[in-house]
C-alpha cells in the first residue's frame, strides 16, 4: 500500500458516485470476504478503497408487486433471513456461501462485483432474468444479469459506475439451488445449478456456475422442461425427463479442468444435480393446493 | 490514515492505519491486543472472530477503515468483573481447549449462537460453527461445551 493510497467512506450513494468518477481505480469494497484476501496476502494493492459499508441507499431492500429490488450491500445473512419467501432460490443459495461470519459481510453486489463464474448468488440471478442496476454520475443503467459478465473476473461495469441493486421477480414457482464440493461450509463451488419453476406461465429457468467462463443459462433444457411438465395435472416428473433435462443442462456448459475438478466431473455433476434440482422442484409443485409455490 | 473505534468497552484510537490494512492486525499489532487469533486471514477457520457492532464476523475479513466508529467486542470482553463468561468456563469445563488456537474464536461464536438460539439442536450447532476450525478436538467436547452453556 502506497502512501497516497486513499480509503474513501461516503455516506450516500451520491456521494458514492462522486467518489468513484473522481477515483475511478478505487476499489469498491462491502462485506471485504473476497477482496481482504487478496489484501491479507499481498496479491491485491488497490490504489485506493471505496468503503460502500456507511452508503445507506445499498443496504435496503423493498417489494414492489411483482419484483424484489435487493440492495446491492444487503448481506446474504439478510436474504436468508428476510427473502426466503419472494426469492427462495436466492436465499437458499446465499444460506451456501461461505460460513455464518463469512453471510454477515458478504453481499450479493459483491459477488456481481467480483463476476466469478463460481459466485453462489448468480445462478439464481441468472435464472431468474435478473436486472443489475448500475450508477455512475452519469446516470443509471439497467444491465440484464445475462449481459453483465463477460468471463471469469470481468463485466461490463465502467470505471466510473458502481453496483446500486439487482431486481429479481418475485417467485412464481418453487425454486432450487445447489452446488458441489467437498464440505457444506466453506467451499467455493465446483458447479452449481439453479432451477425455478413458473407456475403462472408454465415456464422453466435454469443457470450454472463453475462450468463456463461466465454463469451460463441452457436455454434448450429450459425448453425441454417446459414442454415436458405436466402443468395441468400435476402428474409426477417422469425420471427420463429428468434424466434429459440433466443431460441438456451439461451439454450447455464449456467447463475446465482445475485444481477443483475436471471438466468430465463437472460435467457429470452439473448434469445429476440439475436432474434432482428438477425433481425437487416439481415435487414442490405437486404438493396438496395451498402449499405451492412456498416452502 | 486514523481509526477510533470502542474495543472491549474502551475508547481506542489508531494512527497511521494503512488503506488496506485489516481489522484482526489493527487489534493485535496496533492495538496490542492479542485475543482475537490470526491464523488464516482468509476468513476460512473463524479463529479471530469478534462482534463489529452486534454480528459476530472474521476480524481478518473487514478492513480497519470499516471499524472506524464502530464498536467491537473480542473474546476478552465477553468476561466481566465477575469472571468468566458462562461460555468460556464450559469450554473450560468440558476440556473444549486443546492447543487453544481456535477457542477464541469458537467462544465468541458460540456466544453469539446461544444469545439467539438459548438451546440449540446438533445441526444448529454444526452449522453455527461451520466457520470455526479446531483441528485439534474433533469436536466432540466443542458440542459437550456448547450444551453445558445452553444450560
Amino acid at each position: 500500500m502506497t502512501d497516497t493510497a486513499a480509503f474513501l467512506r461516503p455516506a450516500t450513494l451520491d456521494e458514492a458516485c462522486e467518489l468513484k468518477a473522481a477515483h475511478p481505480d478505487a476499489t469498491p469494497i462491502a462485506g471485504g470476504t473476497d477482496l481482504m484476501v487478496g489484501l491479507n496476502f499481498g496479491h491485491t494493492r488497490p490504489a485506493a478503497l471505496l468503503d460502500l459499508t456507511a452508503v445507506p441507499e445499498l443496504r435496503a431492500w423493498r417489494r414492489t408487486d411483482d419484483a424484489v429490488e435487493l440492495g446491492a450491500g444487503v448481506p446474504y445473512a439478510r436474504v436468508v433471513a428476510e427473502l426466503g419467501d419472494d426469492l427462495p432460490g436466492l436465499a437458499r443459495a446465499s444460506r451456501t456461501v461461505g460460513s455464518p461470519q463469512i453471510r454477515r459481510r458478504g453481499t450479493v453486489g459483491g459477488n456481481i462485483g467480483t463476476s466469478s463464474p463460481a459466485g453462489d448468488a448468480l445462478p439464481s440471478l441468472l435464472a431468474d432474468r435478473a436486472v443489475i442496476e448500475v450508477r455512475s454520475v452519469r446516470g443509471v443503467r439497467q444491465v440484464p444479469a445475462g449481459e453483465f459478465f463477460l468471463g471469469p473476473g470481468r463485466n461490463v461495469l465502467a470505471d466510473d459506475e458502481i453496483v446500486v441493486s439487482v431486481r429479481l421477480p418475485r417467485a412464481r414457482g418453487p425454486q432450487q439451488f445447489a452446488k458441489v464440493g467437498t464440505r457444506n461450509a466453506m467451499v467455493i463451488a465446483v458447479a452449481s445449478v439453479a432451477v425455478s419453476l413458473d407456475l403462472t406461465a408454465n415456464a422453466v429457468a435454469c443457470a450454472v456456475g463453475s462450468a463456463a467462463p461466465t454463469v451460463v443459462v441452457p436455454e434448450p433444457a429450459e425448453t425441454y422442461a417446459a414442454d415436458h411438465l405436466d402443468w395441468s395435472g400435476r402428474t409426477p416428473l417422469h425420471p427420463e425427463v429428468a434424466a434429459r433435462f440433466g443431460e441438456l443442462v451439461a451439454e450447455g456448459t464449456s467447463p475446465i479442468d482445475d485444481v477443483r475438478a475436471s471438466a468430465d466431473y463437472r460435467r457429470h455433476a452439473v448434469s445429476v444435480v440439475a436432474r434432482r434440482l428438477l425433481g425437487w422442484a416439481w415435487a414442490e409443485a405437486v404438493r396438496p393446493r395451498g402449499t405451492e409455490g412456498t416452502r | 490514515m486514523r481509526v477510533g473505534l470502542e474495543v472491549d468497552g474502551k475508547a481506542r484510537t489508531a494512527d497511521d492505519v494503512e488503506v488496506g490494512e485489516s481489522l484482526l492486525f489493527l487489534l493485535r499489532e496496533r492495538l496490542g491486543l492479542p485475543g482475537s487469533k490470526n491464523a488464516c486471514e482468509q476468513g476460512e477457520c473463524g479463529s479471530c472472530t469478534v462482534y463489529l457492532d452486534d454480528e459476530a464476523v472474521c476480524a481478518c475479513l473487514v478492513a480497519a477503515g470499516q471499524a472506524d466508529g464502530r464498536r467491537v467486542v473480542t473474546v476478552a470482553g465477553l468476561s466481566g468483573d465477575d469472571g468468566l463468561h458462562p461460555v468460556q468456563q464450559a469450554f473450560l469445563d468440558a476440556g473444549a481447549v486443546q492447543c487453544g488456537f481456535c477457542t477464541p474464536g469458537l467462544v465468541v461464536a458460540v456466544h453469539d449462537l446461544l444469545r439467539r438460539t438459548p438451546d440449540p439442536g446438533d445441526a444448529e450447532i454444526r452449522e453455527a460453527l461451520a466457520g470455526n476450525l479446531c483441528r485439534c478436538t474433533g469436536y466432540e467436547k466443542i458440542f459437550d461445551a456448547v450444551r453445558a452453556a445452553a444450560r
